[in-house]
């Protein structure tokens, strides 16, 4: 330990004398800085397989302990056509009643009591904090709601709930545009990026995202620009063989940008409708993974416009959630939110307050582990839900 | 951005430094500040009450009425309940007295299982075991092709006869794997399951079932550092669907502050074993509960960065830059533009300043402070002649114009640049004259700083930012109250531009701290 008193004296000294030729600049003219290359990610070449074709991958997963090599996983040569998008959400309602129902019959319960002392509003509080909602929108909301019951004076439970649903609405942004953008424009398909931290599920979104659009008639080219996590080519592939859709993907610890480049040239090739690129999860806290996604869309821009960046939340990500959206959005500009596993007892509230800071409406939601669970988020049936009918 | 409950505890305090005597008021509104610190770490709602009710209890007390300083006594008194809980018992895995011993992994989707299983078992053989990898994901496609190429990277063998994507009995594969583990004489059995929600009734009896089916030694939670409220509920949930003896707590390279930790501490009793914080296999650890606590609470991690150094930089590098610095006479762009270039590789520079203590309640600041103002600074710097960064001094107003062409900046930002290094350069004369690097602060300034000090510009050598940084760093009985030494850093506040200023606590006395240990 001994001597890195040096350390902090070094990032002190940087911070001060690279930090003050911000602040005596012009925000006007503020020079486009030179970008330095992404940084690669360690990769010991000689311990990667050749992981190329699912076959030959299964080969060279049997190691000497493997009793029987595992079959390819292309035996599933039929191809499924998967329901359309529209009403999923509405089918997918009692699912998301499970894990919001607790929330909103709170809230009704609380709300409907004679006396609303103090206490009852903590309990209120409580149970938006408790939604992962985040302690300032949540007093926000509180307060917002107590100023109404005051107006209201008197409460039937009708009002009351006319009441929640409207404030749950204003929360969630009734009036955001949440429509995907996946028409092509011309000859160039639509281009959409799907980024996010670690296990939040990017793979299988995209997997079901191009289930949905498959399902709504269009023509998908998949880019599996994961080239790190071990086998994510292959779960993307499993996923495009399912329904149809080309898989573009390159050799393990490639360079992501260029299989995006790839995935969109076909995509343009093919005259498919949408293609959608699935990157590999980073945390927001790498800056080389993160100059290395804003290339990847640098490069795929070369080529086509990207219409959508779907940033993919998971539902039980707490107050780090906003970080990551503020990131994410700076360096590859997020166009919406596809929050994921709602299906279980995570609220999901953080959306609410990424919405309110970034203004980056949720599109997409992940109900469930079903090839169909995704569904196109519908402010008003969501709300619905949490209230239970 | 939030503040850290240092700070919000000062203000609260600052208002009653008169009094002399805490009231219940006082210590209601020091609470509020405590919840409201807890809650925006994610730790749980119920875990946060019973935590806060338990730190009024000892506030009350004699401990903190009599301290000199309360706002200082009551952070201390919050640390320590962290890392009591965090911390109360540290343990290791339980390995059978029969091999192979079992070990279990547990947790939601995306949590990291998978990953983890491999990092685990690159450590248990360099523990000098044979451990065996068993594919009981047969939900998620391709899981079982993901821990084969991570068993191929760890070099440990692999157990996986179904190729998964949804079919296949995973009981099954677990109940086989033991006879396999015992035939080709593993001494440890690392089976990975797949992620399951908690209320998937289905999914937590299948997981009960591949338990009563090898009779693990360990189960292992896995959760991810960036879960919020619903911490506790998972973690319930698991507990009585599976149970489980250890917490695995993973991402912990992003910045989340991890309040899950605390939630499932809290709520479980079950101790977290390992902490995971990297994407490459090697990058796992023990737990630390102190460093936890000071994450928890945005307290500045001095320990981290410097763990990032060492990671980063061999020793001899970095013994030359300590050299490089202390000389102070000897210090030219050139060496600046390399200990830039050495920050901007350990990440972000304002995550790096976050980890100072005493830094957090200048945030607004830090996220102005951008890595692109690095590059930029560099692009000046590389515009130089190799005699220009030797010797700033030549450089006049052609040259000046000249590096501007040359780096795409203004002539006024290469002037600010020169200036400021020569600024620079002069407190690292007055440092290594002072306080020499590995020495002590230099009392031979003391009596200019205070009297700087006087103006109220700043409050320096604030007694309890100090104190808040102390507990993290050092948890050997802290020295008494830190000197106020100033050090040479004190010459910075006059040349600082209008806007970054340090912060109050920033304190070069604490920043010895480390060393202590």
């Amino acid at each position: 330990m001994e001597g890195y008193l040096w350390l902090i004296l070094i990032v002190t000294l940087v911070a001060v004398l690279a930090g003050g030729s911000l602040l005596l600049l012009k925000p006007g003219r503020k020079a486009k800085p030179p970008v330095a290359p992404p940084e690669e990610r360690p990769i010991p070449g000689a311990e990667r397989p050749a992981a190329r074709g699912a076959g030959e991958e299964g080969d060279g997963a049997a190691t000497a302990t493997l009793p029987r090599p595992i079959a390819p996983a292309e035996a599933r040569p039929e191809i499924e056509i998967p329901p359309p998008s529209a009403g999923r959400m509405v089918r997918l309602r009692a699912r998301l009643a499970r894990s919001q129902s607790a929330l909103g019959r709170g809230l009704l319960d609380l709300l409907s009591r004679d006396a609303l002392d103090d206490e009852v509003w903590d309990e209120i509080e409580d149970l938006l904090i408790t939604a992962d909602v985040g302690v300032t929108p949540t007093q926000a909301m509180v307060e917002e709601l107590r100023t109404r019951v005051k107006v209201l004076g008197t409460r039937t439970p009708e009002q009351v709930r006319s009441l929640l649903r409207e404030q749950l609405l204003v929360l969630i942004g009734a009036d955001m545009d949440r429509t995907l953008h996946v028409q092509p424009h011309g000859e160039r398909p639509a281009v959409v990026l799907v980024v996010g931290v670690n296990g939040t599920g990017k793979t299988t979104t995209t997997g079901k995202l191009a289930r949905v659009l498959v399902g709504d008639g269009r023509k998908v080219v998949l880019g599996a620009a994961d080239t790190f996590r071990a086998a994510a080519a292959d779960q993307l592939q499993t996923w495009g063989d399912r329904v149809g859709a080309e898989v573009v993907r390159g050799p393990e610890g490639g360079d992501p940008a260029s299989i995006a480049f790839d995935a969109v040239s076909k995509g343009i090739a093919g005259k498919a409708d949408t293609v959608i690129i699935d990157t590999a999860g980073r945390l927001h806290t790498k800056t080389g993974l993160m100059d290395e996604l804003g290339k990847v869309k640098r490069v795929v821009e070369k080529k086509a416009t990207v219409d959508e960046v779907l940033l993919v939340l998971d539902a039980t990500t707490g107050q780090n959630g906003l970080t990551q959206a503020r990131v994410f959005a700076e360096v590859v500009d997020v166009t919406g939110i596809a929050l994921t596993k709602m299906d279980g007892t995570a609220k999901g509230g953080i959306v609410i307050a990424v919405q309110r800071e970034l203004g980056v409406p949720v599109k997409l939601v992940g109900l469930g582990e079903g090839p169909d669970d995704l569904a196109p988020f519908d402010p008003e049936v969501f709300v619905d839900a949490i209230l239970g009918d | 951005m939030f503040e850290t409950l240092s700070d919000r505890l000062t203000s609260v305090f600052s208002s009653l430094r008169s009094k002399g005597r805490l009231s219940e008021a006082d210590i209601d509104a020091t609470c509020r500040e405590i919840r409201i610190a807890l809650l925006e770490a994610d730790v749980a709602l119920p875990v946060v009450k019973e935590f806060v009710a338990q730190v009024k209890e000892r506030a009350r007390g004699a401990e903190v009425s009599q301290a000199l300083n309360p706002a200082q006594q009551v952070v201390q008194i919050v640390n320590d309940e962290l890392i009591a809980i965090l911390g109360g018992e540290t343990r290791r895995l339980r390995y059978a007295k029969t091999p192979p011993s079992v070990f279990m992994l547990a947790g939601l989707q995306g949590s990291g299982k998978t990953t983890l299983a491999g990092k685990l078992a690159r450590w248990l053989r360099e523990q000098g075991h044979t451990p065996l990898l068993v594919a009981c994901d047969l939900q998620r496609p391709n899981a079982v092709q993901q821990l084969s190429v991570l068993a191929e990277r760890a070099g440990v063998g692999i157990y996986a006869p179904e190729p998964g994507n949804g079919t296949g009995d995973p009981v099954a594969v677990a109940r086989q794997s033991i006879d396999h583990a015992r035939r080709q004489q593993h001494d440890i059995v690392i089976i990975d399951t797949a992620g399951r929600l908690g209320i998937d009734v289905e999914m937590m009896r299948q997981a009960a079932d591949i338990r009563d089916a090898v009779d693990p030694d360990e189960i292992l939670f896995v959760v991810d550092a960036m879960i919020g409220q619903d911490a506790v509920t998972t973690a319930q949930a698991f507990l009585d669907g599976v149970g489980f003896d250890g917490v695995v707590l993973t991402k912990l390279d992003g910045d989340a502050r991890g309040g899950a930790a605390l939630s499932v501490r809290h709520i479980t009793g079950r101790p977290i074993v390992f902490a995971s914080t990297g994407e490459k296999l090697d990058d796992f650890d023990a737990f630390h509960p102190d460093r936890m606590a000071s994450r928890i609470l945005d307290m500045g991690d001095v320990l981290t960065l410097i763990e990032q150094a060492q990671r980063t930089f061999d020793e001899q590098e970095a013994a030359k830059m300590a050299g490089k610095l202390a000389s102070g006479e000897g210090f030219t762009l050139d060496d600046f533009l390399e200990q830039m270039m050495m920050v901007r590789k350990m990440g972000p520079i304002s995550n790096l300043l976050g980890m100072l203590p005493g830094m957090g309640q200048m945030r607004d600041q830090l996220n102005q402070v951008d890595d692109r103002d690095l590059d930029r600074v560099a692009a000046i710097i590389r515009s130089m002649t190799p005699g220009e960064r030797q010797n700033p001094k030549i450089i006049n107003g052609s040259r000046r114009a000249r590096i501007a062409n040359g780096s795409g900046v203004s002539v006024t930002e290469v002037n600010s640049l020169v200036t400021r290094f020569f600024d620079a350069q002069k407190m690292m004369k007055q440092m290594a004259g002072g306080m020499g690097i590995p020495g002590m602060p230099g009392f031979r300034r003391k009596q200019q700083k205070t009297a700087k000090k006087a103006k109220g510009k700043r409050v320096s050598g604030d007694p309890r930012k100090a104190a808040a940084g102390r507990p993290a760093l050092d948890p050997a009985p802290a020295p008494q109250a830190p000197s106020p030494g100033m050090g040479g850093l004190g010459a910075i506040p006059g040349q600082l531009p209008p806007g970054l200023k340090l912060p109050p606590g920033f304190d070069p006395a604490k920043l010895n701290l480390p060393k202590k240990k």
